[in-house]
């Protein structure tokens, strides 16, 4: 008998460097405003245009809030900080250099717990550091590229794994990176907005024969604007790569773009080693010293963080613990979801919509919640105006798109598309005339063929024009046939 | 160690340089000689002293977080050899090679 050949197992290493433009009002080391979107160039001047003989000033706020990110990510805080430049040459940036931290980051050694299928697993953190974003490159049709400096200097905070990496599959390179946004969102210090490019994560990821010591040669991924992207990313080049070994090809050292329309990564660039950047000390920034009183002010304002609201709604709400890692994936969420079970007073109704409906019209729209037009209020008022039964749920659904849509409050929605009819007299009419206009159905249905029911509340459906509580219809039929036929 | 031409060439790569092979030639001596000057600084023993990025006892110069007006447009793209819909435009670089 032939041997049964056995095909090789790999094991996969993910690390992640994240990087998170912080909220705040201006750039980095300049005065121009920090903001998104607007005419190109409309925000420049000759510091983050690297114009000879200006000189960069450390914005306070950013490093503070790089501090906030990093005491909420446990990690230690450096008491002497510096800035350096990391110089290469692409038009990204005018200076020719990026001032960014190497060897002295603000922070280092932190972690941050995810949920895996097979328990909690904690992902330690190497670093966090505070640099300068870069501009823009846009192709022109004539084959030139341009350049918009308005992102130029906006205060950038990157965040990178530990290596050897604690994560090993694109399952937990997703929830990493949920968690993440959640804690920077909670603490204010980023909007938390991919698709606007102002969280921005570059998984790097290899794989290694099981039971082999060295790890293989990574690669990088870029341009994963969604927790999906960044999950089929991940999942793309886990294949990719273990289909390379296993025809007996190596894996080369590289940049990859994903392609989100044809679900593949493709060569982006062959990136300079770390040598080549030349890193050495920003001579145009003193450095920072950060001593304890600092540090503890700023601990001393950090809100509560993701994992303790987690577990404080599943306390004081009641809702699962599958419910409250969605109700904390932002602070907005969180906000949201604690305005409107407070106001109507129903919090699984509430956990409920917004992981069903308000979730569905999000994601199809490609809104965060906190730019929805609906907001808790509306959501509240809806949930009372079904529990008292003033609409049903089939209704509110149809209110809520509205409300969704347009941001009108859903009582006005409802008014002006009729409130469900209850009132036995109106509907005892309704179904009298049903019945002299069907005599036969309803002479089959009281001798015991019950596949007639559906068929008579559909038509009493049809006459109120959907607004007739299928409740009260059914009992009212129930009475009736009852009564007999007569 | 002396730099090998193979150095140079990929140092021009990254700084969008073309060379003939005569400026590589030259640059690679260039280079070389100026290695060798450093070399002299592994001479100095600083066992036991920090690493120094300013000489000055400052730190700390922070500004407050708040915007001020930007330069206007015309002013941005005043030094721009090209200019062209806002922005300034640049050779397209090829950024897979």
């Amino acid at each position: 008998m032939p041997a049964i050949q056995t095909e090789t197992q790999y094991v996969s290493s993910i690390g992640m460097e994240v990087h998170a433009e912080l909220l705040t009002e201006s750039k980095m080391f300049c005065g121009c405003r920090n903001a998104f979107g607007g005419e190109p160039n409309t925000r420049c001047c000759p510091v983050c245009l690297g114009l000879p003989g200006s000189l960069p000033v450390a914005n306070r706020l950013a490093v503070e809030l790089v501090i906030r990110a990093a005491l909420a990510l446990h990690c230690s805080i450096s008491p002497i900080a510096e800035f350096d430049r990391k110089n290469y040459f692409y038009p990204d940036l005018p200076k020719g250099y990026q001032i960014s931290q190497y060897d002295q980051p603000i922070g280092s050694g932190g972690w941050l717990d995810i949920e895996t299928e097979a328990g909690p697993r904690r992902v330690h953190i190497r670093r966090v550091h505070l640099e300068e974003d870069t501009g823009k490159l846009m192709h022109l049709p004539t084959g030139d590229s341009a350049v918009d400096y308005n992102r130029s200097g906006v205060p950038l905070m990157e965040i990178v794994t530990e290596f050897p990496p604690d994560m090993g599959s694109a399952d937990e390179a997703r929830a990493y990176l949920v968690k993440l946004r959640a804690i920077l969102t909670c603490i204010g210090v980023s909007d938390g907005k991919m698709e606007q490019g102002s969280l921005r994560c570059e998984p790097n990821i290899s794989v290694r024969p099981t039971g082999a010591s060295a790890f293989g040669t990574k690669t990088e991924i870029k341009n994963l604007n969604s927790f999906r992207a960044v999950h089929r990313g991940v999942q793309h080049e886990l294949t990719r790569q273990v289909a390379l070994l296993r025809r007996g090809e190596r894996v080369a050292q590289e940049t990859r773009g994903w392609n989100e329309a044809r679900g593949e990564t493709v060569l982006q660039r062959v990136k300079e080693v770390e040598q080549e950047y030349r890193y050495f000390p920003e001579p145009d920034l003193l450095p920072l010293h950060i001593d304890d009183a600092w540090v503890a002010s700023i601990r001393a304002g950090l809100p509560e963080l993701p994992d303790a609201a987690r577990l404080r709604l599943v306390d004081q709400y009641g809702v699962s613990a599958a419910e409250a890692d969605l109700l904390t994936q932002t602070a907005a969420w969180t906000a949201y979801f604690e305005r409107a079970a407070g106001l109507c007073g129903n919090a699984r109704a509430t956990a409920n919509w917004m992981m069903g409906e308000l979730a569905r019209l999000l994601n199809a729209a490609n809104l965060e919640i906190d730019q929805c037009k609906a907001g808790p209020e509306a959501l509240a008022e809806l949930l009372a105006m079904v529990e008292s039964g003033k609409i049903s749920g089939k209704m509110a659904k149809g209110v809520w798109e509205a409300a969704f849509e347009t941001g009108e409050a859903p009582a006005a929605i409802a008014a002006r598309q009729g409130e469900q009819i209850s009132d036995a007299g109106a509907l005892g009419a309704v179904l009298n005339s049903v019945i002299a206009a069907q005599p036969d159905v309803w002479q089959a249905l009281c001798a015991g063929d019950e596949k007639k029911l559906t068929f008579m509340v559909g038509q009493i459906m049809k006459q109120t024009r959907g607004k007739a509580n299928p409740g009260e219809v059914n009992r009212l039929l129930r009475e009736r046939m009852a009564g007999g036929a007569q | 160690m002396p730099l090998m031409l193979d150095d140079v060439r990929r140092v021009a790569a990254l700084a969008r340089l073309e060379l003939t092979d005569d400026e590589a030639a030259a640059q690679l001596r260039r280079i070389n000689e100026l290695m060798e000057r450093f070399e002299s600084l592994r001479e100095l023993d600083v066992e036991g002293i920090e690493p120094t990025a300013h000489s000055a006892p400052i730190h700390n110069v922070l500004r407050e977080d708040a915007a001020r007006p930007s330069l206007a447009r015309d002013e941005v793209l005043a030094g721009a050899p090209d200019a062209r819909e806002g922005c300034f435009a640049v050779p397209l670089i090829l950024e897979a090679s």
